[in-house]
């Protein structure tokens, strides 16, 4: 049972990471254009030809 | 034009001379929409950034005010083909981003923790039937607190607020038994770790967090969702004044920039931009937005004019006015105050339900534990049972069966044309049994059509409609409908009051008044038959023609009329306009209980009465007139046509032209109501086979964990039925909003030639743009 000493700590850890990133990607706007997100990557500008 | 645009209301300054503005735009379809407005605003001198939400409509430009203005990034956007109208956003709006962003924070801590805390929660379920030690057990009941106490403290502040404030009002609501089953879980939990026992309900609280949230996200996304779009529709629609500044000098204002004794020009074929006296000119006015009247009534100096009229003949200049006492929007404005403080307030589905649930729940914890104690338990296992049976009943189903159904409801109405102002209106638009409307612009088209097109010849009738594009003229613009979408005639003259004239094929043509083509006396005798009636006369080449122009009901008036009366609604028919006018229409649609001619205080009194013999109303109507019959009835709808006012009073604004959304509205309300009881039914009978399980003192954490989410689930997918509604309401008719309606406009005559009939749409339609942006 001594793998929990690291395995507890590093589970809760993951899950901290993952509610600073959803609380992250929320204030930088990432979810206040979801539509505009899907259709923006369909044009091709950004490629030189 | 020579007249400049003021645009400074709607701009927001920063320092420098940088200066912001949001703008609705419509049109927006597609990733090369995006492309071509953002690279085409960016491209402009002065303009630094151009950013579009896609899922809004809405574009946000920033630009440096000495090199560009805002009037010229609008013509930049009309020159593209968009049509755009600067947006200023709303008290109301900022507060629900706040609190949607504030929700979704909740959602996600709650999120996260019930996730962490299953984690921990199943180890200890599996290591129960197995071989795990007490301590570490004790170890995970610890962990499992450590998540859960503060994520339930940061997570649970919409329901511990909203409790409170119930409290605090001496109310119960359902957040009331939330919380408490929510602190009461975590305290026994909390209890049972600190003396090393075997069950701890951790997962149990933050899971019915979670749920709850999800709901509560979802209802309010769905509001932001109907409130962003008629955003969205009121500032395109918005319409602009002329000016007339002290220079002497036109300039084109916002009408919602109209300060009381400004003077504004209003041109012929124009709208009333305020209420305010005529300075001069003479004129006729096109009152039926207002009074339901359909009949222009004659203006001079010094006659009250009201906003949303239109001005049919001469040009007039008027001085804007604060409403007045004695004036028709004094006294409307005056009705409104009364309707809304005396509206019976209906009680909601839910509060009913949590009423009556909070008590029960209660006094059966509390029958538990004494039952307990009188068998013999002891004191903690008898209050450990009761508060199992407190957690097991917490009411995560019963708190998602309502919202749920009507998030759904709502979308399926929204998607039908139909937007709602708030979610209640869905039980109250169910409970109705009894609908009113409102003659002018509700049950008829807002703007008058041609009528008798039969008796014409067609070439002769498209020569007329092609020279009326030429006029501003209301009649004209009925006529002007039959063009085609041909160009007018060049070099055609209108002589305001009287008539446009030009040169077609060499022979001068002329249309307008009888006189006006040297046919005075000529008028056909139909015209003293039938008041509601106005007629138009064409010659050219030795030929003439007189046109009919009338009111005609609206697509779909006589089916959906039909349709409702087969669903057990008695109608109703109360109009401002005369009777000659009313009883046509109410022949028409086969409405015996009609009434003519009355005024805004009379409506409410109808009303009212109505409702004091117990029928439930609902009033359908448009006028500023029928503003406080709207707020007086049980619940209202309003066309999108209507005047502003009064659409703020409607529960719900439907879109298009045809009335079938009046019909979808009772329909899918009717049908959501029906669920919303299946789901307190379901929630019921989770209650019932749980309940039992927990007094007898045998509920675990793992049982409470899979019938709360069962339960939950349950709900949330008999909800989502609302969405099928039943196809065969209007047979033979697409339900689909997107498609414009080709369905030729029965006239009251009934005599229309097909494929002679305009399409109506604007160049600009919003209604496609609804179904897209609901696709996305």
């Amino acid at each position: 049972m001594n793998v929990l000493i690291y395995l507890v700590p590093m589970a809760l850890l993951l899950g901290l990471i993952g509610l600073v990133a959803f609380m992250w990607s929320l204030k930088s706007g990432q979810y206040d254009d979801l539509d505009g997100a899907a259709v923006r990557i369909l044009p091709d500008d950004d490629i030189e030809d | 034009m020579a007249e400049t645009l003021d645009l400074s209301m709607f701009v927001e300054r920063g320092d420098a001379g940088a200066a912001h503005m949001t703008l609705a735009v419509d049109g927006v379809a597609c990733a090369g929409c995006i492309r071509k407005i953002e690279g085409g605003l960016t491209k402009l001198p002065g303009v630094i950034d151009a950013r579009l939400n896609f899922t809004q409509r809405r574009l946000a430009v920033d630009w440096r005010d000495d090199k560009i203005d805002a009037a010229s990034i609008i013509q930049t956007l009309e020159g593209m083909g968009y049509h755009a109208h600067p947006f200023a956003p709303e008290r109301v709006d900022a507060d629900e981003s706040a609190q949607a962003r504030w929700l979704l924070k909740c959602l996600a801590v709650a999120g996260f923790a019930a996730m962490n805390v299953m984690l921990l929660s199943v180890s200890v379920w599996a290591g129960n039937v197995s071989d795990m030690t007490q301590e570490t057990r004790d170890l995970f009941h610890w962990l499992s607190a450590l998540i859960a106490l503060p994520a339930a403290a940061y997570a649970g502040q919409p329901f511990f607020q909203s409790a409170w404030r119930a409290l605090r009002a001496r109310q119960l609501n359902m957040d009331v038994p939330i919380s408490l089953g929510v602190t009461l879980a975590l305290a026994l939990s909390l209890y049972e770790t600190a003396t090393h026992a075997v069950h701890a309900y951790f997962d149990s609280a933050i899971m019915l967090l979670f749920f709850l949230l999800c709901g509560r996200y979802l209802d309010l996304a769905m509001r932001r969702k109907t409130r962003l779009f008629a955003g969205n529709l009121a500032s395109l629609k918005a319409e602009f004044a002329h000016r007339i500044d002290t220079s002497g000098e036109l300039v084109q204002v916002p009408t919602a920039a109209l300060r009381p004794g400004d003077r504004v020009l209003v041109r012929p074929g124009e709208r009333v931009p305020a209420d305010g006296t005529v300075i001069s000119g003479t004129s006729d006015i096109d009152e039926s937005l207002v009074t339901g009247e359909t009949l222009p009534r004659a203006i001079v100096a010094g006659t009250t004019i009201y906003a949303g009229s239109i001005n049919v003949s001469g040009a007039l200049t008027m001085r804007v006015a604060a409403a007045g006492a004695g004036t028709l929007v004094d006294e409307v404005e005056r009705l409104l105050e009364k309707a809304i403080t005396t509206k019976s307030k209906t009680v909601r589905l839910a509060d009913r339900v949590s009423r009556l649930y909070a008590p029960v729940v209660h006094a059966t914890a509390a029958l538990t534990a004494i039952g307990w104690l009188a068998a013999g338990a002891s004191v903690h296992d008898a209050i450990v049972i009761a508060i199992a049976v407190l957690i097991i009943t917490c009411p995560c189903a019963i708190a998602l069966a309502i919202p749920a159904v009507q998030v759904v409801a709502a979308g399926s109405l929204f998607r039908g044309g139909v937007i709602l102002n708030g979610g209640d209106a869905i039980e109250r638009l169910a409970e109705a049994d009894t609908v009113v409307f409102d003659k002018t612009g509700t049950l008829t088209l807002p703007n008058p059509r041609v009528d008798e097109a039969a008796d014409i010849d067609p070439e002769l009738l498209e020569r007329a409609a092609r020279l009326a594009l030429s006029s501003r003229h209301p009649l004209a613009a009925a006529l002007a409908r039959k063009a085609h979408g041909r160009s007018p005639y060049p070099g055609a003259v209108e002589e305001p009051g009287q008539g446009v004239r030009a040169l077609i094929d060499g022979a001068e043509a002329r249309l307008g008044s009888a006189e006006f083509c040297g046919l005075a006396g000529n008028e056909p005798a139909s015209a003293l038959r039938d008041g509601d009636t106005s007629f138009i006369t064409f010659t050219h080449a030795g030929k003439s023609a007189t046109i009919a122009i009338r009111q005609s009901l609206r697509p779909g008036a006589v089916p959906v009329t039909k349709a409702l009366r087969e669903r057990g609604l008695r109608l109703m028919v109360l109009s401002g306009d005369r009777a000659a006018a009313v009883a046509p229409v109410a022949a028409a649609l086969g409405i015996s209980d009609w009434r003519a001619g009355v005024t805004p205080a009379e409506k409410i009194a109808v009303i009212e009465r109505l409702q004091s013999q117990g029928w439930r109303v609902l009033m359908v109507g448009d006028g500023l007139n029928d503003a406080p019959a709207l707020a007086a009835a049980d619940v209202s709808l309003s066309p999108i046509a209507a005047a502003h006012l009064t659409q703020a009073h409607a529960d719900a604004v439907f879109l298009g032209e045809h009335l079938e959304p009046v019909l979808r509205a009772v329909v899918v309300a009717r049908r959501a109501r029906a669920l919303m009881k299946q789901n307190l039914g379901l929630a019921a009978i989770y209650n019932a086979l749980a309940v039992p399980l927990a007094i007898a003192g045998v509920v675990t954490p793992l049982i409470a964990a899979v019938a709360m989410s069962g339960s939950s689930l349950l709900v949330t997918l008999n909800a989502l039925r609302a969405r099928l509604v039943a196809p065969e309401t209007i047979r033979g008719r697409n339900w689909s909003v997107g498609e414009p309606d080709s369905a030729p406009a029965p006239s009251l005559a009934a005599s229309h030639r097909p494929g002679l009939e305009a399409k109506e749409n604007p160049p600009h339609d919003q209604r496609p743009q609804l179904s897209e942006s609901l696709h996305a």
